[in-house]
């Protein structure tokens, strides 16, 4: 029952980048060795997911941990472990990453090196991405926070449009910023800490006896960089100009998994090490994220860059992921959650249909298209499913998580509640105009299109599984909920909060983890 | 005992006797310099040169341990911190002198010039190209230099760490002044470097002799005695400290006394830039950690709110003016500035955690700047280096693994996790933080993310950048490959298994006093 499932997870991927960096040129097994590393790397995720027990095992937060001293002069561990929001996450970006190698099996030709090293950067990207959501030493999730901006640096500079470069210089900064104003945070939580060799311990630094001013410095440390990551208004512009210019695949990695950091960052660490400073916070942030929803949906309206309109849609969901996590309420931040999961999918749907459209017509612009229905039928479907998946249409998934939000939301501040709802019109706005654009109107004619075929076999094999999780996770939401419902109560345990009394418990089916013994 | 009487003092001749060996086979160098013939002295010296550095490395490791103490008098201590800092300059200038010594097999002209007393350009300039003379006398200099560095770091009085500072600085002046490439530019570094050397000696001299009005002596320990028991003269010790503290400042390139460093950067031989910048480093840090936590701590109220004040102001202008060069050795020596800054970070903690966190980014310093100077020195466009950023432009399409490890080393000096440059930043600033100084914490990662953009822009320029002009990579030598190998594999071992580096750094910093 020891088995290192975490680490095994870990090293898999980088074992398979390492392979793929070393095929010799010319081969044609760059892809298969990728793409076959990505689906092992699935299936021991998935045998990592039996070994989780839902209910808690009574033993603590998190499960499958693995607990190694790594460099004691500074109290860091090697220390994994996960509970079911970070399960989710790995989950959720471990069926990603092969949706997105077959969607990216043409975007870099077998000349030269090139296609090795787009392979194996995404190999490496996947690593990191496990390794940040299952740490749970803090310095141990700092180093990975940091190091996984390395490939999507590459990705996005090597690989990406006509000002990539621009594009990944600002993302990194962005990011380097945000992370270096956390790492001095981390320093001090450490110092306020219990300290010692494993003082980095997430169950050593939680329920910390720290000053109020304290508190709040540090959390404003650690928010900042999530909010960059996330990314919420104001500091978002570094997406917009990443998105565009990445290949659509980067883009689904990048947003639908890693910027998730951001909201389980504000999670794991802001609530959990920082409650007090996290209520103080709270008026702040919840104005924040509306302004992000509003401001994302109303320039996702004003786009016609295809790829920027998905990313600044993004941005408005991140909005209510936002609220929903400090709506505090365990419905909203239930749906919150859930909504992390849920869009990576979505995105993933509307960044990969965007491609496979854009690589047919050459352009990204929505005034190149229009009555695309009649060219690609079935991609311009791919694209109006995603499409509603976005606007949070019921019985697709995001509908779940959107709905659990606005009403935990106003279960708490009923006035936010109605204003987010507003939200939800908008989105059917942006989405529907982006497919009317793109699809509706008479069949284009003109030497361009000559020669455009409709969905091939490969691309089929893109969409079907993220269809499939539209519908799964619209119609039958409980499993997850059930991994995610005992997360989010030991959260708001710590922060201290509780359900406003006019609530029915939704977990009243669900025993805590603390009363299992 | 009468006062009037010289007592010859105890010295300890085993416990110095790895400086000895360095200084004997300096002296030995300038012998082979006047008596073996022209041809056959660059393979005499360079054996000669590195089995001395290496002969007292072994000496030091296996004599150190057991001769610690104070000696001569107690104005050289040979405790944890001066040992550890001797190894770590003597592994340094193994790598940096290897570095030096690259010919090419002599397909492409060397670092050095041919004959450095020559006008540039003159009839006797011409004539030592024809008879193929070389310089080799770079080799007793450096071990001179070297061991002026060693002793540097073990002086326990204001006028041994003199005359060390200035066996130490001598030969490096020597040294900038002597690159085969833009001899007038290097000359002119070198006559820079010599003069405000020389003025910040004098201000280090002035103000050793304040202190000595102060305490009555040189001696460190007696110093701090003073400064304890308080003999009354406090309008000496202040202006003693902060002067003696410039003469030391001035050698690690810190804001406001850092203005020769990017043109001796730019000017000196590119392997000589490599050996200054790591070593210089290790040796004037270890002098200033002793002189402020010995001699001085009992005025830190005095000295520490300046010594702060430095490191800010060297972070805040080495990363801003890093990002308008357009020299790659200008912006290694605008990021050295920054680095000083990050250093004096740890230094201004003033606790045991200020002491080894300065050791420990010492080492990672010096393993990631002398390979990257290597590198610089192996780019060439027409047969001398190509140092312009745009140069550099399309490098890692064309040689990938130089590029791979140039790219390694700057994301080091951009204190990116997994390398030694996060481990380093990390020490020095929560040795910082839990002294109270996290707003000095806070102004270096803001100075580190605006140095990442500098060293970004050099990572998209050989990664992305369309390949330009006839820029190639010349094939090193084993000599620059061990180099280079070795300061890669440090930078990458610090980064992810520190532990044993940090072990020695903490149980090393204690000083004797």
């Amino acid at each position: 029952m020891n088995f290192p499932w975490l680490t095994t997870l870990l090293v898999l991927p980088l074992v398979g980048a390492l392979a793929v960096s070393l095929l010799p040129k010319g081969t044609g097994l760059v892809r298969p060795v990728a793409l076959g590393t990505a689906l092992l790397t699935l299936a021991v995720g998935i045998g990592a997911a039996t070994q989780f027990r839902f209910g808690g095992t009574g033993e603590g937060q998190f499960q499958l941990t693995e607990v190694y001293s790594w460099i004691p002069q500074f109290g860091v561990s090697y220390a994994l472990g996960v509970d079911g929001i970070s399960l989710s996450m790995i989950l959720l970006g471990l069926v990603l990453v092969p949706i997105c190698m077959i969607a990216a099996w043409d975007d870099v030709p077998a000349v030269g090196r090139r296609q090795h090293t787009y392979f194996a950067l995404m190999l490496a990207l996947s690593s990191m991405m496990i390794g940040v959501f299952a740490a749970i030493d803090v310095f141990l999730f700092y180093v990975f926070f940091e190091a996984m901006l390395i490939p999507v640096y590459f990705l996005i500079g090597v690989f990406g449009g006509t000002r990539r470069a621009k594009a990944a210089t600002t993302f990194l900064l962005y990011s380097l910023a945000g992370g270096l104003i956390m790492l001095v945070a981390v320093i001090g939580v450490y110092l306020a800490g219990p300290r010692g060799t494993d003082g980095f311990l997430l169950s050593n630094l939680t329920g910390l006896d720290l000053s109020v001013e304290a508190g709040r410095w540090l959390f404003l440390g650690f928010f900042v960089a999530f909010a960059i990551k996330a990314p919420m208004w104001p500091v978002h512009t570094w997406l917009p100009l990443a998105a565009e210019q990445a290949r659509p695949a980067t883009s689904v990695l990048l947003v639908g998994v890693l910027d998730k950091v951001g909201t389980y960052g504000m999670i794991r660490f802001c609530l959990a090490l920082f409650p007090e400073a996290s209520r103080w916070a709270t008026p702040a942030i919840l104005t924040l994220a509306l302004i992000s929803l509003f401001v994302g949906a109303f320039l996702a309206i004003g786009q016609t860059d295809m790829l920027r309109l998905i990313s600044y849609t993004s941005i408005s969901h991140f909005g209510f992921i936002v609220l929903g996590i400090f709506a505090f309420t365990t419905v909203s931040q239930t749906g919150a959650t859930l909504y992390m999961v849920n869009h990576g999918f979505t995105t993933a749907g509307l960044f990969l249909v965007a491609g496979m459209l854009i690589a047919r017509r050459g352009s990204r612009d929505l005034r190149d298209f229009g009555g695309w229905q009649r060219v690609t039928p079935l991609v311009a479907g791919a694209l109006l499913v995603s499409g509603l998946s976005g606007l949070a249409l019921p019985g697709l998934n995001s509908f779940v998580s959107e709905f659990l939000v606005i009403v935990g939301t106003f279960q708490r501040h009923p006035w936010l509640g109605i204003i987010s709802a507003l939200g939800v019109i908008l989105a059917a706005v942006y989405i529907l105009v982006m497919y009317q654009k793109v699809a509706t109107g008479p069949k284009p004619e003109g030497p361009e299109l000559e020669g455009i075929t409709d969905m091939s076999g490969r691309e089929k094999w893109v969409v079907a599984p993220i269809i499939a999780a539209f519908l799964v996770l619209g119609f039958y939401p409980k499993p997850v909920l059930d991994l995610l419902e005992p997360a989010v109560e030991q959260s708001m345990q710590t922060v201290g909060v509780s359900d406003p009394a006019t609530v029915v418990d939704t977990s009243a089916n669900h025993s805590t983890e603390g009363s299992d013994h | 005992m009468g006062g009037s009487m010289f007592v010859a003092p105890e010295i300890n001749y085993v416990a110095l006797l790895p400086m000895i060996i360095v200084f004997v086979g300096g002296l030995v160098g300038v012998t082979v310099e006047g008596f073996a013939s022209r041809r056959t002295r660059y393979a005499v010296q360079v054996p000669l040169s590195v089995a001395t550095l290496v002969l007292a490395l072994v000496a030091l490791i296996l004599l150190g341990q057991d001769n610690q103490g104070l000696t001569a008098a107690d104005t050289v201590a040979l405790d944890g911190v001066a040992l550890t800092l001797q190894g770590l300059v003597l592994v340094l200038s193994i790598l940096g002198l290897l570095a030096m010594s690259e010919r090419f097999g002599g397909d492409q002209p060397d670092a050095f010039t041919q004959s450095g007393v020559s006008t540039p350009g003159s009839a006797e300039e011409t004539l030592a190209t024809k008879v193929g003379a070389t310089t080799t006398e770079i080799y007793p200099l450096t071990l001179m230099s070297v061991g002026g560095m060693m002793l540097f770091v073990a002086a326990n009085d204001l006028l041994l760490l003199f005359v060390a500072l200035e066996i130490l600085s001598l030969p490096l002046y020597v040294l900038s002044g002597l690159a085969r490439r833009r001899r007038l530019l290097s000359q002119e570094a070198s006559l820079k470097y010599f003069l405000l050397g020389s003025f910040s000696s004098a201000f280090y001299l002035f103000g050793a002799v304040l202190l000595y009005g102060y305490a009555g002596s040189m001696r460190f320990a007696d110093i701090a005695a003073a400064i304890t028991s308080g003999v009354g003269m406090d309008g000496l010790l202040v202006p003693g400290v902060l002067l003696v503290a410039v003469g030391l400042l001035f050698k690690v390139g810190a804001v406001p006394f850092h203005a020769w460093t990017p043109d001796v950067y730019q000017g000196a031989p590119t392997p000589v830039t490599g050996f200054m910048a790591a070593c210089t480093k290790v040796a004037a840090f270890g002098a200033m950690l002793r002189v402020l936590y010995v001699a001085v701590e009992g005025a830190r109220l005095e000295w520490q709110p300046v010594i702060a004040v430095v490191a800010a102001l060297s972070m805040v202008v080495g990363a801003l003016l890093s990002i308008v060069q357009t020299d790659v050795k200008r912006i290694l020596a605008y990021s050295s500035i920054a680095h000083a800054g990050f250093i004096l970070t740890g230094v201004v903690a003033l606790d045991v955690a200020g002491v080894s966190s300065t050791m420990f980014y010492l080492a990672t310093y010096g393993f990631m700047t002398i390979p990257a100077f290597a590198i610089v020195a192996l780019v060439r466009s027409a047969g001398t280096e190509a140092t312009l950023v745009d140069q550099w432009a399309g490098l890692g399409r064309r040689s990938p693994w130089i590029a791979a490890c140039f790219t390694f080393l700057l994301m080091a000096l951009a204190g990116i996790p997994l390398t030694s440059g996060f481990t380093g930043k990390f020490a020095v600033f929560s040795a910082a933080v839990s002294q109270g100084w996290a707003w000095l914490a806070v102004i270096g990662v803001l100075a580190s993310a605006v140095t990442a953009y500098i060293y970004f822009t050099l990572v998209v320029q050989m990664w992305l950048g369309d390949e330009a002009g006839d820029t190639v990579v010349v094939r090193p030598s084993w000599m620059t490959s061990v180099a280079i190998l070795v300061g890669v594999a440090m930078t990458l071992a610090l980064g992810i298994m520190p532990s044993p580096v940090l072990d020695l750094a903490q149980s090393t910093a204690a000083f004797l006093r």
